[in-house]
């Protein structure tokens, strides 16, 4: 009864908030993460040799750095370069770098797999190779890549946690604040896990929503 | 050159983590391991009660955040059930039971690739199940399963950095307390960064090794086909 | 054609089989003399796997009772276990273990299931590889044989544990048409040494040469039965015609090799 009362009316109201803060985190990151993913992808795969190994260096540094590391390096480390983000701002800039590395790779994979005879018919058609891979090559990669980007919309979700290390107080920094000052760990925590299954859930249901809508015969 | 002599004065300490950081791999790839085959096992040939108990397990422990779990271990299940287990154990056993979760998965789909003909010639040159799945299910899935397997390495090398958040002296907490001392974030985080990529980097070399090592005509072509 | 009881190895009594809402085998008996070959024929999706699967029980039936050697099958683990491995059987897809060599493939039963010590397991392997005409390639991994090889290897491992009878399940239908002389010479060389065997297939050459009894089976039922000449010639149901002149279209008419 009591931890019912606790959870009703001091714990959910605060978690409120800090959801609220948290689901900012991951649809700020989403496009960018996206965006940076593809264009990541296109330089490995069609820039110049320059381009290439940049895209590749990016992707062993972003997914070789674990995402708390690369928090600090962005919040403690930046500002003696003199670039200085709001806990908040760092966050979104970690996870869309983070996120751009994996995402790219899964990209890549799809637009080396579509049939190398599709950039050769567009081509015959007239297109230029860069109307070739934005009209023909890009929408069936990315259809293709869409469980593995999926994927990494889940972890997003997850590791918007890590926000908190940079005092940025979203769902898992609000439970931990609520549960430092009740000494009510378990009943928190819990609460919050909950939280994160049933934005898992529901991201899952949407993913594969999409993955059904945007597939084609094959 | 403040910074490169930051970075060198810190150095000992920080690469003293690595050892911490690889045994939190070590035990959680262990712990996901022996948990994970048998679970996948079960997932396969299990009945549909012990199937459903696994899926919520894997369900869960896929879905909470690394953080979230450490905190509810740390600071709730276990002081609750009076347990006094230290920072470094709680960590394992969290990272542990999240790669159960994903090597569940792993196992489980190596052996649907196998398709039940494997089980069927087993049993009919009269194997039971268990040693069927002992002497001819097993020691191919565990093949099929080695791609998946090792990509829990860099997984579990980035994630084992999150017990920074109860205190495990493992490289990025040993970089946070030498950046607290020296005031050179950016020299020092980006070494820690820079080790990290390293034993990514190491510890790929020595699992493809062992792809090798493992490598059966046919086997794992399979995968390709389907 | 000696029928008593006495000989009789496989006694198969009214067995049936549902998928959910679906009777898949609608009472099959037949009976398996000593030395015999029976060869079951029809359609496909007429529950002739399904049936070779209930005999040992890779399939448990619904209904019906299985006897071998007059002793009747009971659906305790130990009890099945046992008695598989007097069963040999032979799948279309070979299901050869993929992980290990030919020569292990035989002799993995031998050391599991029979616990013989290695080197006898082994003598034994390797005679039941030279029977098949595979000797040579024991050492290859299944990935390496070609698929008339790999079905001859299953032969040899399912005859390593000595059976009483050797089911085959349409042992040449994945096989490319050049490669399916070998693997039907090596049963025929069975048939003539007295392996008892129930083979599905529809080589009807090989039927007409080799069975005993020819079982044309239908919709779960086996409409009609006797020696390959009454069935292929003189067939009484015109289901049993049908059947056979479209398989005649596929498979070239009889007599050819027959
Ligand atoms: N596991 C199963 N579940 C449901 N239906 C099955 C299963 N196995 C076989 N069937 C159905 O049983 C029928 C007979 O199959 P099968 O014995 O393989 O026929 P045959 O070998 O004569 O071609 C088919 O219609 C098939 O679809
Ligand atoms: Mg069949």
């Amino acid at each position: 009864m009591d931890s019912l009362l606790f959870i009703y009316q001091e714990l959910l109201p605060e978690l409120g908030k800090g959801l609220i803060v948290t689901l900012k985190l991951i649809l700020f990151s989403i496009p960018f993460g996206l965006l940076t993913g593809i264009l990541v992808a296109i330089g490995r795969v069609y820039g110049n040799h320059f381009l290439s190994s940049l895209s590749k260096l990016y992707v062993i540094f972003f997914k070789g750095c674990p995402l708390l590391l690369l928090l600090f390096i962005i919040y403690f480390g930046l500002p003696s370069l003199g670039i200085t983000f709001s806990p908040f701002g760092a966050s979104v800039l970690g996870f869309v770098l983070c996120n751009g590395a994996y995402t790219s790779e899964y990209i890549r994979g799809a637009i080396q797999s579509v049939k190398t005879g599709q950039m050769i018919a567009a081509q015959a058609l007239g297109m230029t190779k860069w109307q070739a891979v934005f009209y023909i090559i890009l929408p069936q990669a990315f259809r293709r890549a869409l469980p593995g980007v999926g994927n990494e919309i889940i972890y997003l979700i997850k590791y918007s946690s890590l926000a908190y290390m940079l005092t940025c107080i979203e769902l898992t920094g609000a439970g931990k604040i609520i549960a430092a000052r009740t000494f009510r760990f378990t009943e928190t925590f819990t609460v919050v896990g909950i939280i994160y299954l049933l934005m898992v859930f529901v991201a899952t249901k949407i993913l594969q929503w999409a993955e059904k809508k945007f597939s084609y015969p094959t | 050159m403040e910074g490169l002599s930051a970075v060198l004065e810190s150095l000992p300490y920080i690469i003293s983590g690595i050892p911490v950081t690889l045994g939190l791999v070590a035990l959680s790839l262990l712990v996901g391991f022996a948990l994970g085959v048998p679970m996948g096992v079960a997932m396969v040939y299990g009945n549909r009660v012990v199937i459903k108990i696994i899926q919520v397990f894997v369900f869960v422990l896929r879905g909470l955040p690394n953080l979230v779990l450490l905190f509810l271990f740390y600071f709730g299940i276990f002081p609750l059930l009076g347990w006094n287990l230290s920072p470094f154990t709680i960590g394992a056993i969290t990272l542990g039971l999240r790669s159960a979760a994903y090597q569940t998965e792993i196992f489980r789909g190596a052996i649907l690739s196998l398709g039940e003909g494997q089980m069927l010639a087993a049993l009919s040159v009269g194997m039971s199940k268990n040693q069927a799945i002992w002497n001819i299910i097993l020691p191919q899935a565990l093949r099929l399963a080695l791609p998946g397997w090792s990509n829990e390495y860099p997984i579990l090398l980035t994630d084992s950095s999150v017990t920074y958040a109860i205190g495990v002296a493992e490289i990025l907490t040993r970089g946070g307390q030498m950046v607290t001392r020296t005031y050179q974030p950016m020299p020092i985080y980006l070494t820690c960064a820079l080790m990290f990529i390293f034993l990514n980097w190491g510890g790929m070399q020595i699992i493809q090794w062992g792809e090798k090592k493992a490598y059966i005509p046919g086997l794992g072509r399979k995968r390709e086909t389907q | 054609m000696n029928t008593t009881s006495a000989t009789s190895i496989l006694v198969v009594e009214n067995i049936y089989k549902t998928y959910g809402k679906t009777e898949i085998l609608k009472g099959v008996s037949f009976t398996v003399n000593k030395g015999e070959t029976k060869v079951i024929i029809g359609p496909s999706g007429a529950g002739k796997s399904t049936l070779l699967k209930c005999i040992n029980q890779l399939i448990i039936p619904d209904r019906g009772r299985i006897f071998l050697n007059g002793e009747e099958v009971l659906h305790s683990h130990s009890h099945i276990n046992r008695f598989r491995q007097k069963i040999g059987m032979v799948f279309q897809n070979f299901y050869l273990f993929d992980h290990i060599t030919a020569l292990e493939n035989v002799e993995i039963a031998l050391l599991k299931v029979k616990k013989m010590k290695r080197p006898e397991a082994r003598e034994k392997a390797l005679k039941e590889l030279a029977r098949v005409g595979m000797k040579d390639k024991a050492h290859l991994y299944p990935a390496e044989l070609s698929g008339g090889q790999a079905q001859r290897v299953s032969i040899a491992r399912a005859l390593a544990m000595d059976p009483e009878v050797m089911l085959f399940d349409e042992p040449t239908s994945a096989l490319d048409p050049e490669l399916t002389g070998e693997v039907l010479e090596v049963m025929r060389n069975l048939a003539q040494g007295g392996v008892t065997m129930v083979v599905v297939t529809h080589e009807m050459g090989f039927a007409s040469s080799v069975a005993d009894e020819v079982m044309f089976m239908e919709e779960g039922k086996i409409l009609e039965s006797g020696p390959p000449s009454q069935i292929f010639f003189h067939p009484q149901e015109e289901r049993t015609k049908k059947f056979l002149s479209r398989i005649s279209e596929l498979y070239g008419e009889l007599n050819r090799n027959g």
